[in-house]
């Protein structure tokens, strides 16, 4: 009993180290504080974050992963960022832009055997034609577009994104930043009249240029105020120092940094690195409190961790089914409850950072809906104790995750609100109860899917099993009923207060009452005695393909209240998963004496008391 | 009498289980294919045709026949309330046990009721309003009215308002207060005006008075988007005691009063969106847009308004902000968007008398289905454990 103990302790502290350990990974390239670095607030979109998330996104949107690959090991988002922002010379040479479209490479007139990566630099010379056909491309309502155009109109925006971080704090190309604003001081009479400070038109050009490029706004307020309206981009500053005189010290501050980095002087570029952070630190300490935290999140991954985690329940309880059942589905299931508490983190910081509830967009929803399933599986695991629980949970755990992890590569999961939904009661109830009752649908589906799979494929489904698989499927179902249901109208009573209408016929409203009626209808088929045992589960499994339409199905329409817009790159995936569950339905309405495992009783010596389970 | 009549089999298949499941299953097809036929048709016309109808016809692209293909929202309403009643007055007995079923079928019903009545009572309409305008109607944004103005006295107008109703009909109108009777020649939902000067080998207009001779019309269908609006056209023909007056052109697409003088009385026609008048005035004060730093993501709209109301006595500022509507007089107020500039607010303003339904239904509902979830709940954890 002890021995098991201290066993059981040391996989959880192997789990957690597993989880913490991206913290301890170097974050020193070159001797430059590129840790601390990230963690320095700006304010993009609407938000105030840490200089590590725009690394992170804008290196996700432009190449698709979070670190880059070059010939001598890899550079962090935060390395490449530098990079771009201080040294940009060497960052246009990065094969960063990934082009797959053979059409799009043709159009540009590169030739395929360059590969699929190129560098800025590679499309310096093709940056009208590229401009020219998005133009083009764009005259096209996006449901129409082409592959091509589709990918000719990303490749832009990519390329339009890497423009604007490389001219957000200096234009990119400056030799020594420093000496130029020092100058840009010395050299100014103030005046409400650009033209009369003395300062040559190219050098307004190019403020204006900064002012108007700049992707991201990097000079906090001052005097120190903790309005977000007041940031401001560096061209933005300077322009303003024109008029008013009044050198903002974080232009200096940002200026040195970036001749530094260039002129590859670690020293001074640490130095005003960390008196920089100290002043931030007095004048927005909340701020720079909550970049910190968003740094750590980005760091630790956590949803990223739990993915790999959740694969590794799912293996430990499946095998359960053939091998030590006790001994593997009780790790399985101590493994689950930490993995949960690590998911759990995730999603709590989220709700920290943007001080909302846990599902505000699509990518949310995703983690929402794995959160939600995992618990209730827990629970059933607590209850029945034989594996199914703790496997079901953990492959929709991963499943829900790794959608969370695709929708993710548009960039900033947290962004800002929209007026209408911009109200946190709603949010808490409504969406959640929604989400909750997505979460229980699949839930039903998938433990559906378990029955079926095991007891088609394999000889491990016994009755037992099959009784108990039985209840926790009618039990999720109504438990789903619940949420869908008590959530559907919560969000009619959100659009009667919100704009006076308590039902519109909306996509989105029709695909959460499409999950309602089908609950019911389970419930009510299985009152009447239409279906039985089998008849339930092929119904909890259709329960997949309503909630999947619900919640992916109904957006890729492009119409209604709720569109998030069209996700054309889903759409086969959507398909495929509806294929596969219709494929599963009709496996499990086969004839029972085709199923490996023997529900049906035996034909020799039938036992009468037995013949229900048949059903 | 009443046993009997429940036992008889018409009214024991009403009440069946098996009905339930079919309507929902009904129900089921009847949402999806009215949401992908949002994508084509709108969503107007689709809730016209799916959901607020007995059946969902079909038609063959330019047949005039047609063949119904599924029931419609209304039917499949009528047919499940009707099941629920039959089953609840058949197999339910009041007791603890059921309690929380009968409870959420309650709720069920009046849901299913007050969406019936929504269907029927409620009206949405739209106010305009411009900063510094005063306002005492709203507008329909989908249908349009004639109006007769009589402006001949100095201190009122005397309005003869003919809705879209009446007008697609067509034939002879005739209004006590008015000394001519209205033909309507033709009247279309939608329609596309050009200058004759553009359009030379089009036919003469029938219109021998005001703008309509200068302008040549085409009947449109109905558009289909939400975000467009329908421009309205009718040619008409008033007839005095003297015979024919004239046939003018009349549209919604042209605000302009056509005026002309009858027995020392000056009438101006004009088609516009039929307006509901209130016994009340709103003011706009001031509108204002709010956006997040950096951004032109909408962070909050709101409009300041004055409510005034001679009859009660009523004098007051009021913020409307998304989320937070004026709720007066049965009238619900909210800020549904804005234009011109941020000049211009643009208020939705909904009656609607069955408002109250879905709150008791989802209460009811709510609470049924907690109660009957929580004894089986209870009792699994209860078996389990022992």
């Amino acid at each position: 009993m002890k021995r098991s103990r201290i066993v059981v302790s040391l996989v959880v502290l192997a789990t957690l180290l597993y989880a913490v350990a991206p913290l301890f990974q170097r974050d020193r390239r070159g001797g430059f504080e590129m840790g601390k670095f990230g963690r320095v607030p700006i304010l993009l979109n609407g938000r105030i974050k840490p200089l590590d998330t725009v690394a992170r996104n804008s290196l996700l949107i432009i190449h698709g992963k979070q670190t880059l690959s070059i010939e001598i090991g890899t550079l962090t988002a935060m390395d490449w960022l530098a990079e771009v922002l201080m040294k940009p010379a060497q960052a246009d040479q990065r094969k960063i832009f990934v082009i797959r479209n053979p059409e799009t490479l043709t159009a540009l007139g590169l030739s395929p055997e360059a590969g699929k990566y190129f560098s800025f630099r590679d499309f310096v010379p093709h940056l009208q034609e590229v401009e020219q056909q998005a133009a083009l491309a764009q005259k096209v309502e996006a449901q129409l577009r082409s592959p091509f155009q589709r990918d000719i109109i990303k490749l832009f925006e990519r390329l339009t994104l890497y423009h604007r971080l490389e001219n957000s704090i200096e234009v990119a190309g400056t030799s020594d930043f420093k000496r130029q604003v020092e100058e840009l001081a010395k050299n100014i009479h103030p005046d409400p009249v650009p033209m009369k400070t003395g300062i040559t038109t190219e050098a307004l050009q190019s403020l204006a240029f900064l002012a108007e490029t700049g992707y991201f706004f990097a000079i906090p307020p001052f005097p120190p105020n903790d309005d977000p309206l007041r940031w401001r981009k560096m061209g933005e500053s300077l322009l303003m120092f024109l008029s008013d005189g009044k050198l903002h010290p974080a232009v200096q501050t940002w200026a040195t940094l970036a001749s530094a980095f260039q002129a590859n002087d670690a020293a001074t570029f640490n130095r005003t690195l960390e008196s920089y952070c100290s002043q931030l630190q007095r004048d927005l300490p909340r701020r720079v409190w909550k970049a910190k935290v968003e740094s750590v999140f980005n760091q630790l991954q956590p949803f990223y961790s739990a993915m790999v985690l959740y694969v590794l329940i799912f293996i430990l309880a499946a095998a359960s089914w053939l091998v030590w059942p006790k001994t593997l589905g009780r790790y399985a299931l101590i493994l689950l409850l930490v993995t949960f508490a690590i998911h759990s983190f995730g999603l709590i910081t989220r709700m920290y950072l943007e001080g909302r509830p846990p599902v505000t967009n699509l990518y949310s929803s995703a983690v929402f809906i794995g959160w939600g399933a995992v618990l209730l599986g827990i629970f059933l695991e607590r209850f029945f104790r034989n594996g199914i629980g703790s496997a079901t949970a953990a492959m929709i755990g991963f499943i829900t995750l790794l959608i969370a992890h695709h929708l993710s590569m548009d960039g900033d999961t947290m962004e800002m609100m929209r007026a209408v939904l911009d109200t946190n009661g709603w949010l808490a109830t409504h969406v959640v109860c929604v989400t909750l009752g997505y979460a229980s649908t699949f839930l039903a589906g998938f433990l559906a899917l378990t029955y079926i799979v095991r007891g088609a494929f394999t000889p491990s489904l016994d009755r037992a099993t099959a009784s108990s698989l039985t209840r926790m499927v009618y039990g999720i179902v109504c438990f789903a009923t619940l949420f869908s249901f008590v959530g559907t109208i919560l969000g009619g009573i959100w659009a009667d207060q919100s704009w006076g209408r308590f039902w519109g016929w909306d996509p989105k409203e029709n695909g959460a009452l499409l999950i309602v009626l089908w609950n019911a209808i389970i419930l009510h088929a299985r009152w009447g005695g239409l279906v039985r045992q089998r008849g339930l589960m092929v119904m909890a499994v259709f329960g997949n393909v309503v909630t999947s339409w619900s919640w992916f199905g109904v957006n890729m329409l492009g119409i209604g209240l709720h569109s998030y817009g069209f996700m054309d790159s889903a759409f086969p995936w959507l398909i495929a998963f509806v294929a596969s569950q219709v494929a599963l339905m009709m496996i499990g309405m086969l004839p029972l004496h085709l199923w490996r495992s023997q529900l049906a009783a035996p034909r020799r010596a039938p036992a009468p008391e037995m013949a229900d389970a048949t059903a | 009498m009443s046993t009997t009549l429940l036992q008889t089999s018409p009214f024991r298949a009403l009440a069946s289980l098996r009905l339930t499941v079919v309507c929902l299953a009904l129900g089921m097809l009847l949402v999806f294919l009215g949401t992908l036929a949002q994508v084509n048709w709108g969503i107007h016309r689709v809730q016209a045709r799916y959901f607020q109808s007995l059946f969902v016809y079909w038609s063959p692209p330019g047949a005039s026949w047609k063949i119904p293909i599924l029931p419609g929202g209304y039917l499949l309403g009528t047919v499940l309330l009707a099941n629920l009643i039959a089953a609840h007055a058949t197999r339910f007995q009041l007791s603890k046990k059921k309690a929380g079923i009968i409870l959420l079928h309650l709720g069920v019903i009046l849901l299913l009721i007050g969406q019936l009545l929504t269907g029927l009572f409620a009206r949405e309409t739209q106010m305009r309003i411009d900063e510094g305008q005063t306002l005492g109607y709203s507008e329909a944004s989908r249908e349009v009215e004639l109006v007769v103005i009589d402006t001949t006295s100095p201190d009122y107008d005397q309005v003869v308002a003919i809705p879209e109703g009446v007008l697609a009909k067509g034939g002879k109108i005739q209004n006590p207060s008015l000394p001519f009777t209205i033909k309507i020649g033709q009247f279309m939902p939608n329609s596309q005006l050009v200058m004759r000067s553009q359009a030379p080998q089009a036919p003469p207009s029938p219109a021998t008075q005001g703008f309509g001779k200068s302008i040549v019309v085409t009947a449109e269908p109905r558009t289909v988007r939400d975000d467009e609006r329908d421009l309205s056209s009718a040619f008409i023909e008033l007839e005095g005691t003297m015979g024919s007056l004239g046939t003018w052109l009349v549209s919604n697409a042209i605000p302009e009063r056509q005026s002309f003088q009858l027995d020392g009385h000056t009438y101006s026609l004009l088609m516009r969106q039929r307006r509901f008048y209130k016994q009340f005035a709103i003011t706009l004060l001031d509108f204002t847009h709010e956006s997040y730093a950096g951004t032109d993501i909408p962070k909050n709209f709101s409009s300041r308004i004055r409510l005034t109301d001679l009859e009660r006595n009523e004098n007051r500022e009021v913020l409307i902000s998304m989320n937070d509507p004026l709720r007066y007089r049965g009238f619900t107020f909210y800020q549904s968007g804005f234009d011109n500039n941020d000049k211009t607010s643009i208020l939705q303003v909904v009656k609607n008398p069955a408002m109250l339904m879905p709150y008791i239904a989802c209460g009811l509902v709510a609470l049924g289905l907690l109660l009957q979830f929580s004894m089986h709940l209870f009792g699994f954890v209860k078996k389990q454990s022992r």
